[in-house]
């Protein structure tokens, strides 16, 4: 059993597990998922400054930062306990694009060469970390959801601004990866 | 500690990031690339699940464990989908996350992660400074 859940999982179970997850928050709390909207609860409890967008009962919404922390713990639990000693799939022509940017390590979910410390105060590091993460954090919540809360929540219960939401995300994506990466790993 | 089962469930989904490559940047490059199948098949997967869940629920007026009648909220339109959308699509290729699998991705042993992490609470902190401002 155990040697089965060590293998990378394919799309369909993970796609149903995650689908899952829906109903089971629902079940257990009358929750949405959404993840997102964390961000917002940990601005709101530790640097509100009197913003009327932070303003709100976060004490009701505790319940997010629980689980987001079950999320990283779970991430170490898998990488630590259940992971799968060879390279991580991903298909050939991929591995040609990124090998062209000097990205060469697929032995780990993330490039190696990438995403560590010794980055972290060149212009990949301001990219990649800095800016990446701060649209983000700024787009979802501007967007009011991310995948999680629009993509699935939001289209499984048939709201239309949700799919509109999926819609620009999945052209936002488009464009980072083909017009924006080549162009940073050109200059930088 | 009635919130200690989200951080079950949390568990369960950082797993799931983890085990199905999903909270992998490769997977994500993989994906807005179009040379795989992977990724769509997951968050079509998970939509039609989650979908027939809901229908489900809705339809046979199920409460939670508790006896709580579960509610639904409508999303209202704004531009903010728009705007907001794309500049967060744009986030999500660079980073190779949304923010789910950015704390799969710490736990998982990448803590420089952290930093994009910080840096997305702080686009969300500016996001609240600016609201008003923006178009919506």
């Amino acid at each position: 059993m155990i040697e089965i859940i060590k293998q990378p999982w394919h799309w369909l179970v993970a796609g149903t597990l995650i689908g899952l997850i829906v109903p089971l928050l629902l079940l257990i709390g009358n929750k949405k998922l959404g993840i997102s909207s964390s961000l917002r609860h940990l601005c709101a409890i530790c640097i509100p400054r009197k913003i009327p967008f932070f303003q709100y009962e976060w004490e009701k919404e505790i319940w997010s930062l629980f689980f987001v922390t079950g999320i990283l713990l779970g991430g170490f639990v898998a990488t630590q306990f259940l992971s799968d000693p060879n390279n991580i799939v991903v298909s050939e022509a991929t591995k040609t694009t990124l090998a062209g940017y000097g990205i060469t390590d697929f032995s780990q979910i993330m490039p190696v060469q990438l995403f560590t410390f010794d980055n972290l105060f060149n212009l990949k590091g301001l990219v990649f970390f800095v800016l990446g993460g701060f649209m983000v954090g700024f787009g979802s919540r501007y967007a009011a959801g991310c995948t999680s809360g629009h993509s699935i929540m939001g289209i499984a219960n048939l709201q239309w601004p949700s799919l509109i939401a999926t819609c620009c995300f999945m052209i936002g994506g488009f464009f980072s990866t083909n017009v924006l990466l080549p162009l940073f790993f050109k200059l930088i | 500690m009635k919130n200690l089962k989200y951080l079950f469930v949390g568990m369960f989904f950082g797993i799931i990031f983890i085990k199905a490559e999903i909270a992998s940047w490769f997977r994500i490059q993989e994906m807005f690339q179009l040379q795989s199948f992977f990724m769509y098949g997951v968050i079509c997967t998970a939509i039609v699940v989650a979908t027939v869940s809901v229908w489900l629920i809705k339809k046979y007026n199920i409460k939670t464990i508790s006896g709580e009648t579960i509610t639904f909220e409508d999303k209202k339109f704004s531009k903010g989908q728009i705007y907001g959308g794309l500049i967060f699509g744009m986030g999500w290729a660079i980073t190779g996350a949304c923010p789910g699998p950015l704390f799969a991705q710490i736990g998982s042993g990448f803590v420089v992660v952290g930093i994009t992490l910080l840096s997305a609470i702080f686009g969300t902190w500016i996001y609240g400074y600016f609201q008003n401002k923006l178009p919506h």
